[in-house]
């Protein structure tokens, strides 16, 4: 009776400590996301081109983000051929930010060195 | 999403006519009632509409609730701009003609597609995601 006591904590221990590194691998896929969340946060007001999953590109400046990469568009245009004639009455949008696939950023932006150290930094961060 | 300065916040589209792009390619026009921080939406007096080529036609659908992940983009209508210059509105029945007549030809060029590229001995593999845009 107690050594069935003694198995059950020792598994009880044992599930607790896995969960526990579990939680904690699964937190560093996410670490990447505050920092392009704030580097996004530093191009706010410059245009770009968001193109989505559905192929629709879309070419505006960039109003705002948030945490789950969200971006709202202002004095946006449809870039490609407007095979999407609905936009045409719309000037600001909201996109989710799981539909999106690239967003084209104007290069001189862009400081791709510090967006190396950061991504390094954030990268050394996560392994201690 | 709210109440930090900055973000992207659905907080000030709200009492506003929008214009809500689904997942499956469906256009939805509604006044913004109601949002969470998954991108649900509530949609009042809401309008499928339905583009083919340059027609497009109006089906009243009333109130909606969008789950966020089926949401592509929330786009806010200009009331001036409502253009109907380039764009031709037709009544229902004709603009669900004019659909299934563009589904019928989309799936026929598909079945030819998945012919050709079988003749010559490859394969698309089958998207296994929901997404159908």
């Amino acid at each position: 009776m107690l050594l069935l006591y003694i198995y059950k904590l020792y598994i009880y221990i044992y599930i607790y400590i896995y969960i526990y590194i579990l939680y904690y691998y699964n937190i560093n896929i996410y670490i990447f996301l505050q920092l392009f969340y704030s580097f996004f946060k530093s191009l706010v007001g410059k245009d770009v081109v968001v193109e989505l999953k559905n192929d629709l590109s879309i070419c505006g400046t960039l109003h705002s983000v948030d945490q789950y990469l969200n971006i709202k568009l202002t004095d946006i245009s449809v870039t490609d051929p407007e095979k999407y004639p609905h936009m045409l009455s719309v000037k600001n949008c909201f996109i989710r930010g799981s539909v999106v696939r690239y967003v084209q950023l104007p290069a001189d932006e862009v400081d791709t060195q510090l967006l190396q150290d950061a991504a390094r930094k954030e990268a050394m961060q996560q392994k201690q | 999403m709210n109440y930090m300065p900055g973000t992207a916040s659905l907080i000030e589209d709200i009492d506003k006519k929008h214009l809500v792009l689904l997942r499956d390619g469906r256009t939805l026009i509604g006044i913004l009632r109601s949002i969470d921080q998954f991108a649900n939406l509530v949609l009042h007096q809401t309008v499928e509409r339905i583009h083919v080529g340059k027609k497009f036609g109006d089906i009243p659908r009333g109130i909606f609730v969008v789950r966020g992940e089926n949401v592509v983009l929330l786009g806010e209508v200009d009331l001036d701009k409502e253009c109907d210059q380039i764009l031709q509105r037709v009544s229902i029945e004709e603009i669900l003609e004019e659909q299934r007549v563009e589904q019928q030809a989309k799936q026929e060029s598909e079945k030819r597609k998945l012919q050709a590229v079988k003749e010559r001995g490859l394969s698309i593999p089958k998207a296994d995601t929901l997404d159908d845009f």
